[in-house]
């Protein structure tokens, strides 16, 4: 007999059966992770539990019909029939519930959980993200080394000088290396001796032992390659530090649901973009209309506000809560404006100053999100938007786009990342 | 067996570790081989944890499978279940191979591991070892190497022929593999003989395989005669009831690599049909080994007071019978019926009252309980086991009652656990536990191959049960896909020949 210790094993022996299925129910549960993503906060994907029904995850066999046909059971538990009673028939069929179809959950809905990758990956997919951007988002950027004991090669700036003279000690004193004092003194005693017969025998000795200890520590190096020790360094991957990512949004009756969900969308992934790059990342809502307010991610999506649109009040609020929380020195500052793009025209010349004298020069980038009906919207371009233009021709890192459908939303991002990548190329040179 | 040490003795709640997990091995050994007689396959041991025991169940317990989606599906669900508190793991897996190998959870109490060894690897492994199902219809030392070939050969395929392909061809196979069993022995089987099979099938094909033959030209106007229909059926080996086989074997226009996976997935639904028909008796073989391994165990002063007590609460709950008007009754529990009736056979056998010698003549004080449950555990399957050995006393005990449904009127009473009913309700529920009875009953009849090459089958419906129609289409369309051309399934009355229904379906367009 042998007892067997599997609890070791690897893990996730059925992950291929795993990504079959998920293949082979993609359409279901995309459309399960579409709705979960639209129910849950934009900071929470990790491991979602999606039900689905799908006619792709059946297995089908000959299997008996329960609603045709004459039966016998034997049931136990008679209380007090006897031969030839009646039983008023069992509402639902199935006689006496003793038949339950076994696997007869498949035509019901099919719930389980998935994992957070497995979600994310779902959720790029769904905003038709190329595959190289997408690995990129899920990659942490850029490493840090840290310390990771010693080695035995390294280059000559690495060298760790206490392991090395460790070892060269204990390696000299294992091969009983004369130190320099020992040699001084036998010299001194040979030259303290009084030159002689008497002593002849003895300075003999003494050169003798002088030369063989001399050729010894000749023998025996101080420092041997094989003591040297060097410090290593692992390179981990590293999200930065701390960022801030700003909602700004137009919460006035103008902004129908559809235009939130966009909003919606691309706040989420420029949190799952942040979260893959920063340890920390604070979100942070402003909505405004004609007065803007920090609120909850619940208020924000789902509350509507009556009044007119003024964009500077909301900068205003944001300017007053990067001063108040997120000193720039500490933080990235990211932040993201959705607006149909609507504003009083009294307050452009102020919006727009204070986006280019105060808030884009505090950001690592400012996107702006102008939503629109899906069905698109003819017309010139809105005031806003031309505004906008205008400064991010000059060269201010803001990217604005127009999205009418959750596909468009990726090309918001692409401005970001060959931005990112332009600066990286830059200091790598 | 040396008297139990201080330390050794397993208490209640106690935390395993594996010298006493080995000590416990030995003690039951000792009582299983010695006082009851048993013969086992060596045993294998194996803990695993919680995640590992899913991975077992959605490989339908075998630790090697072929890909498919199907085994992450149940993967998926039976996580979501186990994660959400909705169902709680088996404690135990146990696998007819030789060695046998048993899976243990860590999670497992001392005592539940005790108990666990008894019941799998001493119960079970012994009804696999010696009933003559599990003798005849399995390989035990054959089964993990095939598992590893069936593996490597499903993935090779999928290099080859495409994922897509491969699974295509595995669903329709799994639909179909209740249909993939043959009833009555042919030949021994050889698991090992497998693989060279196949590689020897793959050789002869290379060997004589000469491109000359595609030159030779068609003489013209040479139309081959129509054999006639008794005489084609007769060449064909028809009627068939094993699907898969017929397909393997006979299909028209499915390649080499097509039909060697049908015939690992009809080796599989072959190797666990013996299990199907003995869940009855396998169960009740293996609670009747633990119950009488735990009590000698605790009288020997290994299992204490508590460590007793732990173990009778577990026990009874794994033999619990609610009656049929219980909210958690969900049909006859195989362990409570199984583990009865192992019980009253041992009391027939050692002390019968007049009633047991009229209905048990052979066995009524025979003696040793032992002897004769190690003869019914190797002769008999749950339908004839029942038919055998079910006692009017034990009737009497459940309050067994059968109850006829015409699937319209009211619900009649047919029979309840008296003099008059006790032979009704026997065959009653022996035909509740014969898999041949409750499985449809489905033959391929006819399949005209010189003409349309449409493939006729037939399905016998007894007592007007009909199959489900909307599965009954999807597998036929599988079926169609397999077969190449179109296929008619029509379901015919058994007692009357009368044609209830009629499916058909054909190949979907390539």
């Amino acid at each position: 007999m042998n007892i067997i210790d599997r609890r070791l094993n690897p893990r996730g022996k059925s992950l291929a059966n795993r990504q079959r299925f998920i293949r082979r129910a993609r359409k279901e549960i995309l459309d399960a992770v579409r709705e979960a993503s639209a129910k849950n906060g934009i900071a929470d994907a990790s491991g979602e539990r999606v039900r689905i029904r799908s006619d792709s995850l059946r297995e089908p066999s000959f299997r008996p019909s329960l609603h045709t046909g004459r039966r016998s059971y034997v049931l136990p538990g008679n209380h007090d029939y006897v031969e030839g009673d009646t039983i008023p028939r069992p509402s639902g069929g199935g006689g006496g519930g003793s038949e339950g179809s076994p696997d007869g959950d498949l035509q019901d809905s099919f719930q389980f959980v998935l994992s957070q990758d497995e979600f994310v990956d779902l959720f790029l997919e769904d905003l038709e993200l190329p595959d190289m951007l997408r690995k990129q988002i899920r990659q942490a950027d850029g490493f840090t080394p840290q310390r990771a004991g010693f080695s035995t090669s390294g280059t000559p700036a690495n060298l760790n000088l206490v392991r090395t003279m460790r070892n060269s000690l204990s390696r000299r004193i294992a091969l009983r290396r004369p130190s320099s004092s020992m040699l001084a003194k036998i010299e001194a005693e040979i030259a303290s001796l009084p030159d002689d017969a008497e002593n002849g025998q003895r300075r003999k000795e003494l050169v003798e032992q002088l030369r063989l200890e001399t050729l010894r520590s000749r023998r025996i190096p101080f420092i041997d390659p094989l003591d040297l020790r060097y410090n290593r360094f692992e390179n981990v991957p590293r999200p930065a530090a701390s960022a801030v990512m700003f909602c700004l949004m137009d919460v006035s009756g103008s902004m129908t649901a559809h235009m939130k969900d966009l909003a919606k969308r691309f706040y989420k992934l420029l949190y799952l973009f942040l979260s893959r790059r920063y340890r920390n990342v604070d979100i942070v809502f402003i909505r405004h209309t004609h007065v803007a307010h920090e609120v909850d991610e619940e208020t924000f999506f789902h509350s509507t506000e009556s009044g007119g649109t003024i964009v500077s009040t909301a900068f205003e609020e944001m300017l007053r809560i990067v001063n108040a929380r997120y000193p720039r020195e500490r933080w990235n500052i990211y932040a993201a404006q959705a607006s149909d793009g609507d504003n009083m025209p009294a307050d452009n010349a102020y919006a727009v100053s204070l986006l280019q004298q105060n808030i884009l020069p505090l950001c690592q980038y400012f996107a702006y999100l102008e939503v629109g009906a899906e069905e698109g919207r003819y017309g010139g371009p809105t005031e806003l938007w031309r505004a906008y233009q205008r400064i991010a021709q000059a060269g201010y890192p803001i990217a604005i786009r127009k999205v009418n459908h959750r596909s468009q939303i990726y090309p918001v991002f692409r401005q970001l990342f060959s931005r990112e990548r332009a600066v990286r190329e830059e200091q790598a040179r | 067996m040396s008297a139990v040490t201080e330390e050794a003795r397993v208490r209640a709640g106690a935390d395993w570790d594996f010298r006493q997990l080995q000590e416990a091995y030995d003690r039951i050994e000792a009582v299983a081989l010695k006082e009851l007689g048993l013969d086992i396959y060596p045993n294998q041991i194996e803990v695993i944890t919680a995640e590992q025991m899913l991975d077992a169940y959605s490989s339908i317990g075998l630790p090697l499978m072929y890909r498919h989606w199907s085994f992450g599906k149940r993967f998926a669900r039976d996580e979501a279940l186990y994660r959400h508190g909705l169902r709680s793991l088996a404690y135990e897996i146990v696998i007819n191979s030789n060695p046998c190998i048993v899976y243990i959870m860590e999670e497992n109490t001392m005592v539940m591991q005790t108990l666990v060894m008894a019941h799998a690897a001493f119960g079970h492994n012994h009804f696999f070892k010696n009933n003559h199902l599990f003798q005849q219809w399995t390989d035990a030392s054959g089964i993990l190497n095939y598992m590893e070939f069936a593996k490597r050969y499903v993935a090779r395929c999928e290099e080859k022929y495409g994922e897509a392909a491969v699974e295509k061809l595995l669903d329709a196979a799994h639909a179909l593999m209740a249909q993939g069993v043959s009833r009555y022995p042919r030949r021994n089987l050889n698991l090992v003989d497998e693989e060279k099979r196949e590689a020897e099938r793959r050789a002869e094909q290379l060997r004589t395989y000469n491109d000359l033959w595609r030159t030779v030209p068609h003489q013209p106007g040479a139309s081959r005669r129509r054999t006639d229909a008794a005489e084609r059926r007769r060449l064909l080996g028809l009627p068939e009831e094993n699907i898969l086989y017929f397909l393997e074997k006979k299909a028209p226009l499915l390649k080499p690599w097509q039909r060697e996976v049908l015939r690992i997935v009809r080796n599989l639904a072959q190797y666990f049909y013996p299990q199907k028909q003995t869940k009855l008796m396998n169960e009740g073989c293996a609670t009747y080994v633990h119950y009488r391994i735990m009590n000698r165990l605790h009288e020997q002063g290994f299992l204490d007071e508590g460590a007793m007590l732990e173990f009778l609460h577990s026990h009874t709950n794994v033999v619990l019978q609610p009656d049929f008007d219980d909210r958690r009754y969900s049909g006859l529990n195989v362990y409570a019926l199984g583990f009865a009736m192992m019980e009253d056979i041992a009391r027939i056998a050692e002390n019968p009252d007049d009633e047991d010698k009229i209905w048990f003549p052979e066995i009524a004080g025979a003696g040793d309980a032992m002897e004769v449950l190690r003869e019914a555990w190797a002769n008999y399957r749950d339908e004839s086991f029942i038919r055998q050995f079910l006692s009017p006393r034990l009737i009497r005990k459940m309050k067994l009652f059968t109850v006829f449904d015409d699937g319209e009127s009211d619900l009649l009473v047919k029979a309840i656990h008296n003099e008059r009913g006790y032979r009704t309700i026997r065959s009653a529920l022996a035909d509740a536990f014969d898999v041949v009875k409750q499985e449809p009953e489905i033959e391929i009849v006819d399949a005209d191959l010189d003409g349309d090459r449409k493939l006729l089958l037939e399905h016998r419906a007894h007592n007007g049960i009909l199959l489900e129609p909307s599965d009954a289409e999807l597998v036929l369309q599988h079926l169609a896909d397999l077969w190449g051309y179109e296929v008619r399934l029509i379901e015919v009355d058994a007692s009357s020949d009368r044609v209830l229904r009629t499916h058909e379906a054909g190949p979907s367009p390539r």
